[in-house]
């Protein structure tokens, strides 16, 4: 159906689209803009925006004060691993509850989600004390593990979503050509639901690069990544608007052009099924 | 080789018994076609044969060797889906090399027998397109091509033509048929569709309610129909059954003419008035309710002069009619 727009309207729909975008992106311009300024304009009020007096050093003092590479590659690792572990572990789940569903499988992806909708908190110092004991405390390892089992329930939930429009009878004519359960998921399964692989992927990366309650409260130095790098700069000394908002910036950029580049993908897989 | 023997094969889903249990011989090389109302569970029988579906009881012989616990891949049999279940992401020649890559056969051996193939379903110019840059016919082929480069002991086909427009089906029809001659393969055909079961068939199995209704080759199937269901299902335009006095008069509850065994006598024992008439050219489709108030359709010729309105008796030809017991059953 469709509606012809009067330019008048379109404008208008324009304006409000543009509105909404910049109060949703509004933060992260202000905490870039501030990451600019010096630390006096940074906490002026009102807030100084024309008058502010515009400085790089900001970024020059995080940069020599801590080791943002090492933060940085953390990161990757927590980021990447726990999504190629939650991938390796949500294909087969989601396969069979896709295609060999039970009586029960409709509750158990419901019970999966509900785990989700557990504050963090609660399981805080169970989870501490258990890193703690097992030596995964302040490791990589422990990380990728703990982000991937946080993460899974929503990796099975869209590779399930994508899987479902995969007509059963492409899998079972893989099966009568004999391929194994392995092949079939291997050579069929896998390269038909890529598009939606590839957004679940992108989107658990951008979820564990932005996890920050864990990040932070089961490391301490090593295997700390870019969320324990802003919470650093919110320090004893007291509050250093520029120098935190230049570490914030810092530690966002990575995972902000990521997700520009990827956009088209992330909608296309978001939004994948919705229309047939 | 390809003998396929069925032993109580039975199957529920749940409660329901989908097929309440079925003894069936298929010999090799034989084309068998699986005909009935949609429901009637004749896919379910396929699949079960196929291995897609676990059996509820009994026994499936391939060969000879009990299959029914073989997965899919070990019964050695190709199946073509009513979907083509291509593999969209793969080239043809990839999709129709893809059985023998998971038998290990060698690079040079596939791509032979892919050409092969290839060349016995006119793909050959096809080969490095997308299964999304074919028609309907070629789909098809590809799928069978599929099928054929593994030389299964049988081919089972899942009403493999009815996403074909009805000229592309009628050739179809013919080329697998052609193809049956040629590699002697056992075949299993599903289908609805009556004309394709009498068409291609060496024996069909009529079933209904997931139950055997008769199994015999069309024509007998034609001639000697064992029950009510037979009657009606096998033959078009339908049997036209008559109940009441005039099947006493044949010592039946029912009795059943075809339309092309009713001839318009001046004098005939039916009459009736002529409803609607439908002309196929080389035939009219008479459609007359009898005084009695029952509706038949006759058979004319092409030319007949009768039209809407018209009165006209009708004769069936003794020879020709069809009696039936109360239970549904033929009497002799």
């Amino acid at each position: 159906m469709a509606r012809a727009a009067s330019p008048r309207r379109k404008f208008l729909t324009t304006l409000a689209a543009w509105a909404v975008a910049l109060v949703i992106f509004f933060p992260v311009l202000w905490m870039i803009l501030t990451s600019f300024k010096t630390e006096a304009s940074a906490v002026a009020m009102p807030p100084e925006f024309l008058s502010a007096d515009w400085t790089f050093e900001n970024y020059e003092t995080v940069w020599s004060r801590s080791d943002y590479p090492r933060f940085f590659w953390n990161s990757v690792v927590i980021s990447v691993g726990s999504t190629l572990l939650g991938l390796a572990i949500a294909i087969p789940a989601a396969w069979a509850m896709a295609f060999v569903p039970g009586k029960r499988t409709k509750d158990l992806l419901m019970w999966m989600l509900s785990t989700k909708m557990m504050p963090a908190v609660a399981v805080m110092i169970p989870l501490y004390l258990v890193f703690q004991r097992t030596g995964l405390f302040d490791t990589k390892l422990g990380l990728v593990l703990a982000l991937m089992l946080m993460n899974l329930p929503i990796i099975i939930w869209m590779l399930y979503t994508y899987f479902k429009e995969i007509p059963g009878e492409i899998l079972e004519a893989a099966r009568m050509d004999g391929a194994s359960l392995w092949n079939e998921i291997v050579y069929v399964l896998t390269p038909m639901a890529l598009p939606g692989i590839a957004s679940t992927m992108l989107l658990n990366i951008i979820l564990a690069w932005n996890e920050a309650f864990w990040t932070i409260v089961l490391t301490t130095t090593k295997a700390a990544p870019l969320s324990a790098f802003i919470a650093s700069f919110s320090a004893p000394q007291g509050l250093f608007y520029a120098k935190l908002s230049a570490a914030s910036a810092m530690a966002i950029l990575p995972i902000l052009i990521l997700g520009w580049f990827s956009q088209k993908q992330l909608v296309r897989g978001l939004t994948f099924g919705a229309v047939k | 080789m390809g003998k396929i023997q069925l032993t109580q094969v039975r199957k529920s889903f749940g409660e329901v018994d989908v097929i309440p249990g079925i003894d069936l011989s298929i010999e090799d090389g034989e084309f068998v076609v699986f005909v009935g109302p949609s429901g009637c569970g004749k896919s379910t029988l396929l699949r079960l044969i196929a291995g897609l579906e676990d059996t509820s009881s009994g026994t499936i012989a391939i060969d000879g060797k009990d299959a029914t616990h073989l997965p899919p891949a070990k019964r050695g049999l190709a199946m073509v889906f009513q979907s083509y279940a291509l593999y969209p992401h793969m080239s043809v020649r990839k999709n129709i090399a893809f059985p023998l890559k998971m038998a290990g056969m060698s690079e040079a051996e596939q791509a032979a027998r892919v050409e092969r193939a290839a060349k016995v379903l006119n793909l050959t110019s096809y080969l490095d397109r997308r299964p999304g840059q074919l028609s309907g016919g070629q789909r098809q082929r590809v799928a069978i091509g599929r099928a054929i480069v593994r030389e299964p002991s049988a081919f089972l086909f899942d009403e493999p033509l009815s996403n074909l427009d009805a000229a592309l089906r009628v050739g179809m029809r013919q080329e697998i048929t052609e193809l049956h001659q040629s590699l002697k393969t056992t075949m299993i055909y599903v289908t609805h569709d009556q004309v394709e079961a009498m068409t291609m068939a060496d024996k069909i199995v009529v079933l209904n309610a997931g139950r055997v209704e008769q199994v015999g080759s069309p024509l007998e199937l034609y001639h000697r129909p064992q029950n009510l269901f037979v009657a009606g299902f096998i033959g078009s335009p339908k049997m036209n059954f008559i109940e009441g006095a005039e099947a006493a008069k044949h010592g039946a509850a029912t009795i059943g003419v075809r339309p092309e065994h009713l001839d318009i006598v001046a004098g005939g024992p039916w009459q009736g008035t002529v409803g609607l008439t439908e002309h196929l050219g080389s035939d009219t489709y008479l459609k007359v309710t009898l005084d009695s108030g029952e509706g038949v359709t006759v058979r004319a010729p092409g030319e007949v002069a009768v039209r809407h309105g018209d009165r006209v008796a009708l004769a069936p030809q003794a020879a020709k009619i069809h009696r039936f017991g109360a239970d549904g059953k033929a009497l002799a």
